[in-house]
């Protein structure tokens, strides 16, 4: 091929060369000739979001519930800083991602030109990779690398910043077929003799337990997770960016464990001897204190494909570096073709005091209530949709709700923001993964805080014709900061009230969506299946929710796994 | 690690974010000038200094990494030290006090020399602990660089 193709035409060609359908964006200055060649094609389409924040997060929960790789595209200076915080949450999380950014011509670069930063430098920190193009030749082998670098080993974001000059620039275009980089090469298979010194150590347990992470969903390893915890007829209980990787239906699931784990979760994670923790990584949110969890003695394996996340925070006895899904189908064969099993009348001694542990009924609230519970709202939720639905959430107190009372059998259903805690995540992250399943329900799980930190993304759902259904738990409160503020503060509510909202029915009807109002708890159940009876229309559902509700359990900061508040 | 640009910035800004420490940093291309090479003196626990070469690992423009001080190995150090020296008697010990060191005098004034000193970082400290404190004009030292004992290499 002797055809020469601009900077942005490559950019475009480099795109549908990777498979990429759908890019969430937002033009400017440094980008216009990119958006000039999408404009004249039709095999990519794009998205334009209202605020490049939001194209960050719908290419996210694109990603997330499709296992593709997601791509947003913005603009240099404010449309980069606007990112950065979807890309900060998308680092956190391990998301794969590839973000096109312009940037000022390479003359200008450092002249403080208009709409200049310093992306590369901005964003270093929050990104697995970035790129600066200054030279035309290397760009198209820069995106195949951004590419294959988002989307293996541990996943997660990139960025390649592209000069307005390089994209008006003429090359002969060679898309490479794959890339190899002497110093990124990540690791897949797992140890032999590790996985071995597992299955030993697994067929020893007398109370074992399965403590199963977000490295299970970014795997495609659920129905490996699935067919170990039944051939071994352990608990397993899965973390918040976790949660699908194990039917949460099912008697061997013990729900979430964590600050707002489940008592059977957390008890069993805390007197367990014999852990074993899939792509997941110990974090404060999981296991409180440490010294407070190394007051019991319990051996510990540990799989995860990034070697940094073993031994970090715990010390375990058997690290097995490796991708989750490859480990998990070793260690399966492994104790298939052994004669032995664990000890089952410990196992089944194990099992009486779990359900003991159950008994304690931790996720009980008040099903009598004259005012909406929040958290029947999303039982009611899960029984309308059948818990098929696909659910992404903001973050608070809504989340960990969602978190606890929608039963995820299936993974890549349940987005959200994990790591970082992104307010204002959940509506654009919706709009991805309606994007990205046309065909699926898709629900988002907000409270009238985080729903005001991306508000105008109604606009966009109105222009691509988005049906979601907009859950909205309003309490009038920023809940989860009042509830500490309740615990933690004397009750004094500094700034948590939200005073001044707006009637969110009739901001949804002036972005041309179908609002309700629900006040009464015997309407949630009506308004919910009147929603999603409305399938070509967007929803939103203000849930007048009891203002006081609090999460529970609840592990204080500082505390033990064991230290749980109660209802 | 490879030679491009932003890369030291990663490393440089890996340590900060993350909290480590990093007491020097040396860092130049090597004789094959698509690769750098990076000596770091770093001080932490043992938990630290195995997460800090992790997570050095995990950028992507790092090649490889060892600790040196998982075997013997060498390190030395370049400090130039600008000192005072009038008088026939300060210029005669300044220049004795060289010689001990085995360093050399690489610039001279009426009123001072400047002294090139080579050696582990230890040494260079006494050295300066050696000349009057008062008499030391200026100093500016390259931080450690480091290589193995023996006939192991570190090769890509």
């Amino acid at each position: 091929m002797s055809v020469e193709l601009t900077g942005a035409e490559i950019t475009i060609r480099c795109l549908q060369e990777e498979g990429v359908q759908c890019i969430f964006g937002y033009p400017g200055g440094a980008v216009l000739f990119i958006y000039d060649e999408l404009f004249k094609q039709d095999k990519v389409r794009h998205i334009l979001v209202r605020h490049e924040q939001a194209a960050i997060h719908a290419a996210d929960g694109y990603a997330r519930s499709s296992n593709h790789v997601g791509v947003a595209l913005v603009t240099s200076g404010p449309g980069v800083t606007n990112a950065v915080t979807g890309i900060a949450t998308a680092y956190m999380d391990s998301i794969p991602m590839v973000v096109i950014s312009g940037q000022v011509p390479t003359n200008a670069i450092g002249l403080d030109a208009f709409q200049e930063v310093d992306t590369v430098g901005i964003t270093r920190p929050c990104v697995k990779h970035n790129f600066l193009v200054k030279d035309i030749n290397e760009l198209a082998v820069t995106i195949k690398k951004a590419f294959y670098i988002a989307s293996t080993g541990r996943p997660g974001p990139v960025l390649v910043d592209i000069p307005k000059d390089v994209s008006q620039q003429k090359v002969k275009f060679e898309y490479p077929d794959k890339v190899s980089m002497r110093s990124y090469n990540p690791v897949t298979k797992g140890h032999t003799r590790q996985i071995r010194k597992a299955a030993e150590l697994i067929l020893s347990a007398k109370r074992p337990m399965i403590y199963a992470g977000g490295g299970v969903i970014l795997s495609n390893a659920a129905p490996q997770l699935t067919e170990l915890t039944q051939l071994l007829n352990f608990p397993c209980t899965n973390t918040l960016m976790g949660l699908g990787g194990y039917p949460a239906t099912d008697r061997q699931s013990l729900g979430m464990l964590g600050m707002h784990g489940t008592y059977e979760a957390n008890m069993a994670m805390q007197y367990c001897d014999v852990l074993v923790a899939v792509g997941a990584r110990f974090d404060d949110r999981v296991i409180g204190n440490p010294k407070h969890f190394f007051n019991e003695n319990r051996k510990i394996i540990h799989i995860d494909i990034d070697p940094s996340s073993i031994s970090k925070r715990v010390k375990v006895d058997i690290p097995i570096v490796g991708d989750v899904l490859d480990v998990l189908k070793e260690l399966i064969k492994l104790l298939k073709e052994s004669k032995e099993k664990p000890d089952q009348g410990a196992l089944k001694e194990w099992w009486k005091q779990i359900d003991l542990w159950r008994e304690r009924d931790c996720l009980k609230f008040d099903r009598d209530s004259k005012i909406i519970k929040p958290q029947r709202v999303i039982e009611t939720l899960f029984d309308v949709t059948k818990g098929d639905a696909f659910i992404t959430s903001d973050v608070g107190q809504h989340q960990m709700w969602a978190a606890q009372f929608y039963k995820f059998d299936k993974p890549r259903r349940w987005i959200n923001s994990g790591g970082l805690g992104t307010m204002g995540f959940g509506m654009p992250a919706a709009m991805g993964v309606q994007l990205a399943n046309p065909k699926g329900k898709v629900a988002c799980i907000t409270g009238e805080a985080s729903i005001q930190m991306c508000i105008q993304e109604l606009s966009t759902c109105k222009q691509y014709k988005l049906p979601l259904k907009i859950i909205n738990l309003n309490n009038r409160y920023m809940g989860m900061v009042r509830q500490w503020q309740e615990f933690f503060h004397g009750n004094r509510y500094a700034e948590s009230y939200m005073n001044a909202l707006p009637d969110f029915v009739k901001l949804a009807e002036s972005y041309g969506h179908v609002g309700m109002k629900i006040e009464q708890p015997g309407d949630v159940e009506g308004a919910l299946k009147e929603a999603f009876k409305r399938k070509d229309q967007l929803v939103f559902l203000d849930f007048i929710t009891d203002q006081t509700e609090n999460v529970f359990p609840m592990v204080p900061g500082g505390k033990g796994l064991s230290e749980m508040i109660l209802v | 690690m490879e030679n491009e640009a932003g890369a030291l910035s990663r490393v440089a800004g890996l340590f900060s974010a993350r909290g480590y420490n990093i007491e020097s940093l040396s860092v130049a291309p090597t004789e094959d000038p698509t690769l750098s090479r990076m000596t770091i003196v770093t001080v932490g626990s043992d938990e630290v200094v195995e997460q800090v070469t992790k997570q050095l690992n995990k950028l992507i423009e790092v090649v490889k990494i060892i600790d040196l001080n998982d075997g013997s190995h060498i390190e030395r150090e370049l400090m130039l030290v600008k000192v005072r020296a009038t008088g026939s008697a300060d210029r005669e010990e300044i220049k004795r006090l060289t010689e001990i060191f085995r360093g050399c005098i690489i610039d001279v004034t009426d009123k001072s020399y400047t002294i090139e000193l080579t050696g582990t970082s230890s040494k260079l400290d006494a050295f300066l602990e050696a000349v009057e404190r008062s008499a030391v004009l200026e100093t500016v030292r390259t931080g450690a660089s480091g290589i193995g004992r023996g006939e192991w290499t570190l090769k890509v």
